[in-house]
């Protein structure tokens, strides 16, 4: 018989396996990393290029304040898909069940996951900065461009949170159309791809309450061009929805726990 | 040294819908259990609430003397449910070493995947296996934490004959190195072929619990089949047997007292042919045990 000992595996190699299994998993799914990798680069290129010369506002030209714009999409972008879509996917195949009877605590999986989001996210700027500086000739100081990086993926977090409740609360099928039914026309409501006078009069009237607004005021300040208020509202605006957004991400896994484990 | 699972007069509601009721069993170190029954008799509950994936309505559940969520349970077992899906975007290799890192003291990924037969295919991605090798996948995945206890929720499920022989094989292989294993299933002749102790759930009780053979002695021994005219159950009515089944002119009766069930069918002038005695294996043992039409 064998020698029965009471142990545990560490945790260390545990977050660190799970994180890399996380990765492969949205590395080796062409949709998604083509589309966080290169659909801000695309649109860029698209919308951009074009005028990046054009001076906006004293030392800002369209194409560094466009660049800022789609940091904050992309990253936001990411964070809402690897996670909602790749949540709701493994609830769709049961995953989540062989997980739950292993001695893989919980926490290790949700933290593998989000670093796998950050790090994801923090790729997309790998590509979306070069391309900017390169193409649009972005000139930037080292420290700006470090601003830029740091506030988008610190603000990126509680995006994290959304993309998990919706991962939770809605089905492995309808995941993707709930996540562009949300997140595309907060992205045009929020500024992110042309200026908000151009929007309608209503949605100009919402807009300066939606959280991709203070994400993007966040971005735009980091660059220099100037936004309304502070950024110190603009970070607790933020906080704030990080807070909401978690609370319904866990009010949602708890519901779920209810019905599938109890 | 506690048990390894022990469910404990325990119950489970789901709804209006009683699966278990009032289920006390004891798995000890070193069992092969199965846990027979038909479908929906509350063999999956009971795993489920073994590992903590359910609570009981009432009574208890325990692993190891312990919470069956508790980590340090959990850690010990592995686990093979029935449903369960893994990412099919990773390699076989690569989520065999996902899972052995859940696991204190895993046994080499070489051998985890030889003792599931998957050599061949550990460098195939999850979703380029048939569905044969990806249940072998997830049988290597419930060993390859080399733990004490593991737990097997219908294993050949949905497997073709040749397959489900080659299975059993894998599973003895780890019984012999003196594992314990619970398993269900109703493929019957896989709980005669690996288990020592067969427990019987019907209508979530436990209806039986003892070792095959005396599964097979405490019932029905002996089959007899034969071909009749005209057989009504009132026909039957009397006759020393456990169960009968009566399909267009097609009997099948189960008992003990073959000869004198025959004698008494003669005397009452019942006209058979292709008649055919033959000894119950566990299969019918489990029909007369669950049968609930069976004639007094």
């Amino acid at each position: 018989m064998a020698v029965l000992t009471a142990a545990r595996a560490p945790i260390g190699p545990m977050l660190v396996r799970q994180t890399w299994a996380e990765f492969l998993k949205l590395w080796r799914v062409p949709a998604f990393t083509l589309t966080s990798l290169f659909l801000p680069v695309m649109f860029y290129a698209f919308i951009g290029i074009g005028q990046s010369s054009q001076v906006i506002s004293p030392h800002v030209t369209f194409g560094t304040y466009f660049l800022a714009s789609m940091a904050v999409y992309s990253v936001a972008n990411v964070m809402i898909f690897s996670f909602g879509i790749s949540v709701a996917t493994e609830r769709g195949m049961k995953m989540d069940l062989l997980i739950r009877a292993t001695p893989m605590p919980p926490l290790i999986y949700l933290l593998s996951k989000c670093i796998t989001a950050l790090f994801f996210a923090a790729l997309t700027l790998v590509v979306l900065f070069p391309f900017a500086a390169i193409a649009g000739g972005v000139r930037l100081d080292a420290a700006v461009w470090l601003t830029l990086a740091s506030r988008v993926l610190l603000g990126s977090i509680p995006f994290i949170a959304l993309g998990f409740a919706i991962g939770y609360l809605s089905g492995p099928n309808s995941a993707v159309a709930v996540i562009n039914l949300i997140y595309l026309p907060t992205a045009f409501a929020s500024g992110l791809f042309f200026p908000k006078q151009l929007l309608p009069d209503f949605i100009q009237r919402v807009s300066p309450y939606l959280p991709l607004h203070f994400f993007g005021q966040l971005g735009w300040d980091a660059i220099g061009a100037p936004t309304d208020g502070s950024v110190t509202t603009d970070w607790l605006y933020l906080g704030g929805y990080g807070v909401v957004f978690f609370l319904i991400a866990l009010w949602a896994y708890r519901r779920e726990e209810s019905r599938k484990f109890s | 040294m506690p048990p390894a699972a022990q469910l404990i007069d325990a119950t489970k509601k789901y709804g209006e819908i009683e699966a278990l009721r009032g289920v006390t069993i004891q798995i000890e170190i070193g069992d092969v259990v199965a846990m027979l029954g038909p479908n929906g008799a509350g063999k999956t509950t009971s795993i489920s609430l073994l590992l903590g994936l359910r609570k009981p309505t009432s009574g208890k559940a325990l692993l190891f003397g312990l919470e069956p969520t508790n980590l340090l349970a959990r850690s010990r077992v592995g686990v093979m449910l029935q449903e369960s899906g893994v990412p099919t975007t990773l390699k076989v290799r690569e989520i065999v070493d996902l899972f052995r890192s859940y696991y204190p003291k895993p046994m080499s990924r070489e051998r985890a995947i030889a003792m599931a037969g998957l050599e061949e295919k550990a460098s195939a991605l999850v979703k380029e296996l048939s569905g044969g090798q990806r249940q072998r996948l997830y049988f290597a995945l419930a060993v390859c934490g080399d733990p004490d206890v593991l737990f097997l929720d219908e294993p050949t499920v949905g497997m073709d004959v040749e397959g489900r022989r080659s299975f059993i094989e894998r599973i003895a292989e780890f019984i012999k190195i003196g594992r314990t294993v619970v398993l269900t299933t109703h493929y019957l002749e896989e709980a005669d072929q690996l288990a020592k102790r067969v427990i019987v759930i019907d209508r979530g009780v436990v209806i039986a619990d003892a070792s095959p053979n005396e599964i097979k002695s405490k019932v029905a021994g002996k089959r007899v089949r034969f071909k009749a005219g005209s057989l009504a159950d009132k026909d039957l009515q009397g006759l020393p047997i456990t169960s009968s089944t009566i399909a267009d002119h097609n009997v099948q009766l189960l008992t003990n007292q073959p000869e004198a069930v025959l004698r008494e069918l003669f005397r009452r002038g019942i006209e058979i042919s292709d008649l055919e005695v033959t000894g119950a294996d566990l299969e019918d043992a489990f029909i007369s045990l669950t049968s609930h039409k069976a004639p007094a």
